[in-house]
């Protein structure tokens, strides 16, 4: 290698790497001010409550001092402008403000009631890629036969089926019919790996089934995709084994459409959690939400809808940066 | 026409569901659910609301074709009735998405300016919020019930709609063929009848079923957890509210409901992928 060639390519990446950090930057900028907007909606929430929020949430039979004490609580007496700001500068302290019911403060019964909802959202996420990428990539190779027949068919209903409804059947058959899994309920990490995966496991698959769907259908498109290439029949040619293409080229390639499809299933997964939480009877972050609006509990529903909205803007901004890792092509885009 | 807008004759577009096996079943499925939803009352083999507290969690018989529910009521006939909100909880929630996405679409695809930036920054920021957040937020403002949870998922499609909305009408509006008809004087009225709207109605077509079939899944979560349909009113996810709780007695019973909704999903989803393909729309990736 000339010294002008090893130059040129060091100028190259400097380059280059500008130009990924000036896209990290974007992204965060693009990131922070939807976050932002996200910000002002939820405040606007408790405004677009018609009537006086103050009655409506403290209920028909409540008494006047209750109404008054709601209103002051919000501080509902206070301009709008003023009291966006006042709960602004809080929020980005950290301090979502304090339940209507319990007095606790939002972020910590947040964080309290999250552990399950990880918990199980990360294990679907596992489940769906072990499960999505493998069958995937299966069917991908045996285009037309019998496996990739069933395979599409599955993934067609897999992807048209509730996951709550899934969870109750499996519910159904894992857990009333036969007394393998406990029907409801969460233990922590601490009651020991099989006590705990036992009740992990099937809120879990019920989630991350119709993720895994998405995922074959992806990842068999994909492989098909690459099979055609001609850097795959040229290795084909000079008589490459199949496990060595499915390693070096198709395994490789299959990590793009992983990418997107949990980068657009992340919405789907924090909205189903939230049902899957219901049938199971588990306390996370699910009940927490679904408490919170039948409780007219408006502090916890924003807290809430804020920490959904900045999961899914830095799941987003991963996937974004993730592309960029896996395919150097799309740095400068 | 160049770009991957062929219009959407809806001739031409009945026809290529109807030559594919399974999109032509699934168009016979939403037929029949239509039929059901219409004439509920008079094909119903018995009252859906008439309760037999003696003949609690029947099995399957001639007489209950898919047996009894906790209060004794015909769940074969409950179907029929909830196929009702089946059909209406769908189409509130993508009027609502049509209402607020297409106008606002086509002005900022058509116009850009001011229009196109709020709403485009609008529909970031709606979309940073998953399906069931956000419908859980509008509910804990408007209450909950069927209506006001249709409304909610509508609100939340609309950006969806509007960005494919706006996408279309872009593509189209770079044809010569409309540059020249507002060349000639063709007032916008005009413009956007005869040669965007029946250009973009493709895609917007293919997003709409799918969106169908999407609505459902998100009525049936709502009611699921006590947000959407009230009682005595049935949805299918009401009613697996109900054949939940009673799980223990009649672990059969969450099977009817389940199976009709991933029924109607599916069928909502075929015939959005067999129009998608019929008018040469690439699926996403």
């Amino acid at each position: 290698m000339s010294p002008g060639s090893a130059h040129s390519s060091f100028h190259v990446r400097w380059t280059e790497v500008a130009v990924s950090a000036g896209m990290v930057i974007r992204r965060l900028g693009g990131g922070l001010l939807v976050l932002w907007l996200v910000s002002i909606l939820t405040f606007l929430l408790v405004q677009l409550i018609p009537g006086d929020p103050a009655e409506v949430i403290a209920g028909e039979n409540a008494t006047v001092a209750e109404v008054a004490r709601i209103r002051a609580e919000l501080g509902l007496d206070k301009p709008v402008l003023e009291r966006y700001f006042e709960w602004f500068s809080g929020v980005i302290q950290g301090d979502l403000g304090n339940s209507l019911f319990t007095n606790r403060s939002v972020a910590d019964t947040i964080i309290e009631a999250a552990p399950p909802t990880v918990v199980i959202t990360l294990a679907s996420i596992m489940i769906a890629v072990v499960l999505g990428v493998t069958v995937g990539v299966f069917a991908g190779l045996t285009q037309g036969s019998w496996v990739d027949r069933t395979v599409s068919t599955f993934a067609t209903l897999g992807i048209a089926m509730p996951s709550f409804w899934l969870a109750m059947v499996l519910v159904s058959v894992f857990a009333l019919a036969n007394p393998w899994l406990p029907a409801t309920g969460y233990v922590d990490f601490s009651e020991g790996f099989w006590e705990w995966s036992s009740y992990v496991i099937l809120p879990a698959t019920a989630l991350g089934v119709a993720t895994a769907a998405e995922l074959a259908r992806h990842t068999r498109g994909c492989v098909a995709d690459v099979l055609t290439r001609p850097y795959v029949r040229t290795a084909r040619a000079r008589g490459a084994s199949g496990t060595w293409l499915v390693r070096r080229h198709i395994v490789r390639n299959a990590a793009i459409p992983v990418v997107t499809v949990l980068g657009l299933q992340a919405g789907r997964l924090l909205g189903g959690v939230i049902v899957v939480e219901a049938v199971f009877g588990i306390s996370g972050l699910g009940s927490l939400a679904i408490n919170a609006v039948l409780q007219r509990n408006y502090p916890m529903i924003q807290g809430y809808v804020l920490f959904s909205a900045v999961i899914v803007v830095a799941i987003n901004l991963i996937v974004d940066l993730a592309y960029g890792w896996i395919n150097p092509k799309v740095r400068t885009a | 026409m160049t770009t991957a807008t062929r219009s959407a004759r809806p001739r031409h577009v009945l026809r290529s569901i109807l030559r594919r096996p399974s999109s032509a079943t699934a168009f016979g499925f939403i037929v029949v659910l239509l039929f059901f939803a219409i004439a509920g009352p008079l094909i119903y083999p018995h009252d859906p609301e008439v309760q037999d507290l003696g003949n609690r969690f029947a099995d399957a018989s001639w007489t209950h074709l898919l047996g009894t529910d906790e209060f004794g009521r015909d769940v074969a006939s409950r179907i029929i009735q909830a196929s009702r909100i089946a059909v209406i909880a769908p189409l509130i929630s993508v009027g609502v998405a049509l209402l607020i996405g297409l106008p606002l679409g086509l002005w900022a695809g058509l116009r850009g300016g001011v229009v196109d930036s709020v709403a485009g920054r609008l529909a970031d920021t709606v979309l940073s919020l998953p399906a069931l957040v956000g419908a859980l937020a509008i509910v804990a403002v408007l209450g909950p019930g069927l209506v006001n949870a249709m409304i909610a998922i509508g609100i939340i499609f609309s950006p969806g709609l509007f960005r494919v909305v706006r996408g279309a009408t872009m593509s189209v509006a770079e044809e010569t063929f409309v540059g020249s008809a507002v060349a000639i004087g063709s007032p916008t009225r005009r413009t956007l009848w005869v040669h965007i709207l029946p250009n973009i109605a493709a895609p917007l077509l293919v997003q709409v079923t799918i969106l169908m079939g999407v609505a459902l899944l998100v009525e049936a979560s709502l009611s699921f957890i006590g947000l959407g349909v009230q009682p005595p009113d049935a949805s299918w996810g009401s009613m697996l509210k109900a054949a939940y709780t009673n799980q223990f007695h009649s672990p059969f019973s969450v099977v009817p409901p389940g199976i009709a909704m991933v029924l109607t999903v599916l069928a909502f989803n075929t015939i959005g992928d067999s129009i998608r393909d019929a008018v040469g729309l690439r699926r996403r990736t």
